[in-house]
This record gives C-alpha cells, structure tokens and sequence, in this order.
C-alpha cells in the first residue's frame, strides 16, 4: 500500500515508449542479470510461486503453480504470450504492449528460463497496429543487444522470441484455442486434460501467460515475494480501467483490492453530468453485473467472486440510467454468437438464439416467457456443458442482467419495445 | 498465382517454423496486404508454399475475422460494434457513416474506394466510438470527425 506502479513506471502518458538504453537506464534488465548470474530456474519459479502472483487475463490462476506442471526434461518447450485481449471492454494489455515493450521482453526471457523454454512467441491481437511496431523494434534491439539469442549473457541460456500478430477471433484469447492458432488451424478449444504444460503448442510442454501477469516478474525477481506481497493487501497492483459514461474514463495502476466505487469516483471521476450508476461490469464483457449495493465490494479475485461476479479482467465497463440494460446485453450476446467457433453445440446454437430472443424483446415482439426462457438458457451454457469458457462467460451478464434489471426486461414486453428509444 | 515478391515474403515468413502450416496465417496476410483481398487463386498457391490442401487453408482463412475472402475497397472502415462503444453512441456514428458513403455495413462504395464493415471490439474502450481505417485508428468519434476522417483518407492522408 505504498502506492507503487511498478507495471506502468516507465510509461509516459503521449510519450514514445523507453528504448533500450532508457530502459536499461531505468534499471532495465537488471533482474534478468540477476536470475540468469544467480538463480537456478527453480529458484526464479519458487520466488514467483512465493509471491502469490496470480494470472491477470481473468482467471486468476497461481502463476508459479502452473509453471510448476512443465515436466523437467531436456525437449522442447514454449512459453507464450496471450496479448490476444479481444475481450469487449479490455484495453490494459495495450497499455503495457504499448507503453513499455522491454519490459514484457525482460519478462519473457526470465519466465522461458524459469519453465526452461528457449522458444518464446507473443500472440498479438491484429487490432494493435501501434504495439506490433513497438514490438519488433524492440525485439531487434534486445537481439542485437544479446538479451536474445544464443547463450545470453554468457549465460549458456539461449532464448529466441518471435511476434504472431493474429487474423483476429475472440477464441485466440483461450489458451488452447490460441494454440491451434499458432499451428495454423481454427482456433478451437482442445480437450483438458491434457493440459498445455505437458502437451501445447506442437505436443510441446508449453505455459500460456497473460501480458500483465508476465509484466510483473521482473519486478518480482528485483524485489522479492515479501515486496509483491505488500504492494498491496492481496499482493500485487492491478491494472484497472472503465469505459461508458463516466467523466474521465481510462486505466490506472492500483493496489490489487482497490474498491470498485473508489476506481470509480475517485480514479473515473464518478458519472459525467446528468446521468446516474446503475450497474457495472467489473471484468470485461464476460462477467456478472455488479450494482450499487456493491460499489464497497474489493476488487480482487475473492471479494469480487463473493459479490456474485468475476475480477476477470478488471476493466468495468459501466451501465448508466440513459442506456438499457435489455440493448446492452443484446449487443453482448450478439458479440459472443459471432465470436463462438462454433465447436460446442451449446454455445454454437444457444447464443444465436439468446441473442435473437433478446433482439425481438428490444423490437417489441418479446413475451413474458422469454424471460424466463433467457434465464433456463444461461443455466444450459454454464460452466461443465463445453469444452471451453465462452458460453459461461456469455451467460455471466445476461443471466444477472435478468437478476438485477428484470422490471426493465418486462418493461419492454409490456411497453411493446425499448423504453429508452 | 503469387507474385514473386509475395513469394519471397512467404518463404522468408516460412525460415522462422519448424511445421510450414505454423506460418499458414502470416502467408494469407502477406497476399492480402498485396492485393487487399485473398482470391481462390492465391489461396491456391499459399496452401502449396505451406504444404496443406486447398480446403485445410480455406477452413483456417475462412475462421478468421480479418482474412477477406471476397474484394474490398481501397480503403477498409472497421467501425466497432461491441459493447463501450455501443454505449458512447456506436449506432450515431454507423447511420451517419452509411449515410455519407450511400452503403450499409458489409458493402462497398461504387467507386471501389470504401468498404464499411462492423468489426468486435478495437481495445480502445476509454475513447468510445472508435474505427480502424485501414491501419490507423480513429478515436473519440463524432460526426464532424468522421467527415474530416473521410475527407482526409480519400485525399491521401491515411
């Protein structure tokens, strides 16, 4: 609680990123130095394990623990980077892509040693036409430099990194989705177990990690676990954000447990004039409403998941009096029928038609038993019934849009259309 | 069906995988960044440089929103549609784009010189609406900016 912003130090709101010689002039591959001259790979995998580093793509899953499922042999392994963030809503990872690409090389480069890869590839989102550039101008200076390459630093550690910037498919952000990307096929989910750290991208062990949880160990390596752990109450900062009708909308580096009405009156600068809160999305489109009564509620995996929603991503995306809920979540539901590969038979056939049924209440053909047919529809897309999260994570807003916003659900059968046209 | 250019470009993309279908997206991009659209001719030639058959690829270019499989204008509007956007008045914007360009979403300008197509969220949530054209991206979108975007694009400035 120290108020330090370890992930966003060097960036520079308007500002060209670092190049090499500023980076390493801010201390800049410094902890690579470190866990390559002085740590074996399990010590740099203990000290993150002991940090309690957890994924921040939305998951939240212990970052050491899922390094520790690589097999120790000698073959091939990968370590990748999910800069896919193709989540509505989702705009931190362009903030540490954009702002300072070093820092997300230094990263990979000490993560690949830690798990013992010596291939490592950042999957990019098509839409990040800025980072693409900053990336491979980057990388062309760590490699010259000799942070890429063979025996780095003397090291004996050899690392190569490559960018993938994708054709764009909201299915490239799960993990095994993205791996078939990789390997040039449909990105469609595979079956779990096996896991990608015994068996990824080419049958390979390899770990999938998100931007801004790999952004965090190089500090970790710098500072150690006990420094993470007191960046804040739950350990760590956390990239925040919010997007609709608020005064100031945009990202911010916080103690992970930030409250979700501090984030957004103190950091958003509360809702722009004339218009009221009604509710949030606290992680991305992917999760639960959240509503006034939870404007105390600490965003961190637990509390957040307590209030009846997901961290997921951390970026809210706010629902003010003047937009409908029914037209907000018919536009998400739209996005993920769309988005769906199509795999699962649920998600392939049920989102289409929960967006459909949601289209007809906002054109006023909707009946009262739509309602609850929405509702029995996002039971039927809950978690265990595919292959991967997607649907679940359709029905995260709608089934609690129906919870929170029924009377206005109803209004639009009753009023025959959407009251706020 | 490839010029040589984007042959070279392909191979040199093809150095960098142990499997030559790993480079199969990176192939379909370098022919669209040269004819702004992938044909069933160049598909063709790709999936032989890769070593897939012609369907393989077409299953894989066909799943991916920013392969065109049909022809685009000279210049390719992606408005977003998705969800911060959509509160910050997306559907203020969309009207008044076709409207300008005399097309709906989906279709291209008679003059060959624009294509307006819907396109998922850009990440750019905290300057809703936004659109990608071409590869610059436009933010914080009103109708005065879109015309002076237009105007801008059509001049060259892009």
């Amino acid at each position: 609680m120290n108020g330090e912003r370890p992930l966003t130090q060097n960036i520079r709101a308007g500002e060209a990123p670092l190049d090499l010689s500023g980076y390493e002039a801010a201390g800049g591959y410094q902890a690579l130095r470190r866990a390559l001259g002085n740590m074996s790979p399990s010590d740099v995998l203990n000290v993150v394990k002991e940090s309690g580093l957890k994924g921040r793509g939305g998951a939240g899953f212990p970052t050491g623990l899922k390094w520790s499922f690589v097999p120790q042999s000698n073959a091939p392994k990968y370590i990748v980077c999910n800069g896919d963030e193709m989540e509505p809503g989702t705009f931190k990872d362009r903030l540490l892509l954009e702002g300072d690409p070093h820092q997300l090389i230094e990263a990979m480069i000490i993560s690949g040693y830690a798990i013992q890869a010596n291939e490592g590839i950042i999957f990019l989102r098509w839409a990040y036409h800025t980072a693409a550039r900053r990336l491979r101008q980057a990388l062309a200076e760590a490699y010259d430099a000799g942070y890429l390459g063979a025996n780095i630093m003397g090291s004996g550690f050899d690392f190569r990194l490559q960018l993938h910037v994708s054709a764009g498919r909201y299915m490239c952000g799960e993990e095994t989705g993205l791996l078939n990307s990789l390997e040039g096929r449909r990105a469609i989910p595979r079956t779990k177990p096996p896991y990608p750290q015994v068996s990824g991208l080419w049958g390979r062990p390899t770990v999938v990690n998100n931007v801004e949880t790999l952004c965090n160990v190089p500090h970790i390596i710098n500072n150690g676990a006990d420094w993470y752990k007191g960046l804040s109450a739950e350990g760590g900062t956390k990239l925040y954000g919010a997007s609709g009708k608020v005064k100031r909308p945009g990202l911010w580096e916080l103690p992970l447990g930030t409250t979700l009405g501090e984030i957004l009156e103190e950091h958003a600068g509360g809702m722009i004039d004339g218009v009221r809160f009604r509710g949030a999305l606290p992680g991305g489109a992917s999760t639960d409403f959240l509503t006034e009564q939870h404007l105390d509620v600490k965003m961190d995996f637990d509390s957040v998941q307590k209030a009846g929603s997901r961290l997921g991503t951390g970026t809210i995306i706010v629902l003010d009096d003047q937009t409908c809920p029914v037209g907000m979540v018919a536009n998400l539901e739209k996005f993920f029928a769309q988005e769906s590969c199509g795999w699962c038979t649920p998600c392939r056939e049920g989102l289409p038609w929960a967006a459909k049924v949601l289209r007809a209440l906002e054109e006023g053909h909707g009946q009262m038993r739509d309602i609850d047919l929405l509702a029995q529809q996002c039971r039927l897309l809950g978690p265990g019934h595919t292959f991967c999260a997607l649907a679940p994570g359709a029905a995260e807003p709608l089934q609690s849009a129906i919870k929170y916003f029924r009377d206005d659900f109803e209004r639009h059968v009753t009023e025959k259309g959407c009251p706020w046209r | 069906m490839l010029s040589d250019e984007e042959r070279r470009e392909i191979e040199a993309e093809l150095v960098h995988h142990e499997y030559p279908r790993g480079a199969c997206i990176e192939a379909l991009k370098i022919v669209q960044r040269h004819r702004g659209w992938v044909s069933d001719e160049s598909l063709a030639a790709v999936a032989e440089l890769v070593g897939m058959t012609v369907d393989e690829l077409d299953n894989v270019a066909t799943f991916y929103n920013l392969i065109f499989r049909s022809p685009v204008g000279e210049h390719v509007i992606l408005l977003c549609d998705s969800v911060s956007c959509w509160i910050m008045g997306y559907e203020r914007i969309r009207q008044h784009l076709s409207e300008r360009l005399g097309i709906e979403m989906g279709q291209t300008t008679a003059d060959g010189t624009f294509t307006l197509l819907p396109m998922v969220c850009l990440g750019d949530c905290d300057h809703a609406p936004t659109m990608i054209v071409d590869e610059t991206l436009y933010r914080n979108l009103d109708e005065a900016k879109v015309d002076e975007i237009l105007r801008q694009v059509q001049n060259g400035a892009s």
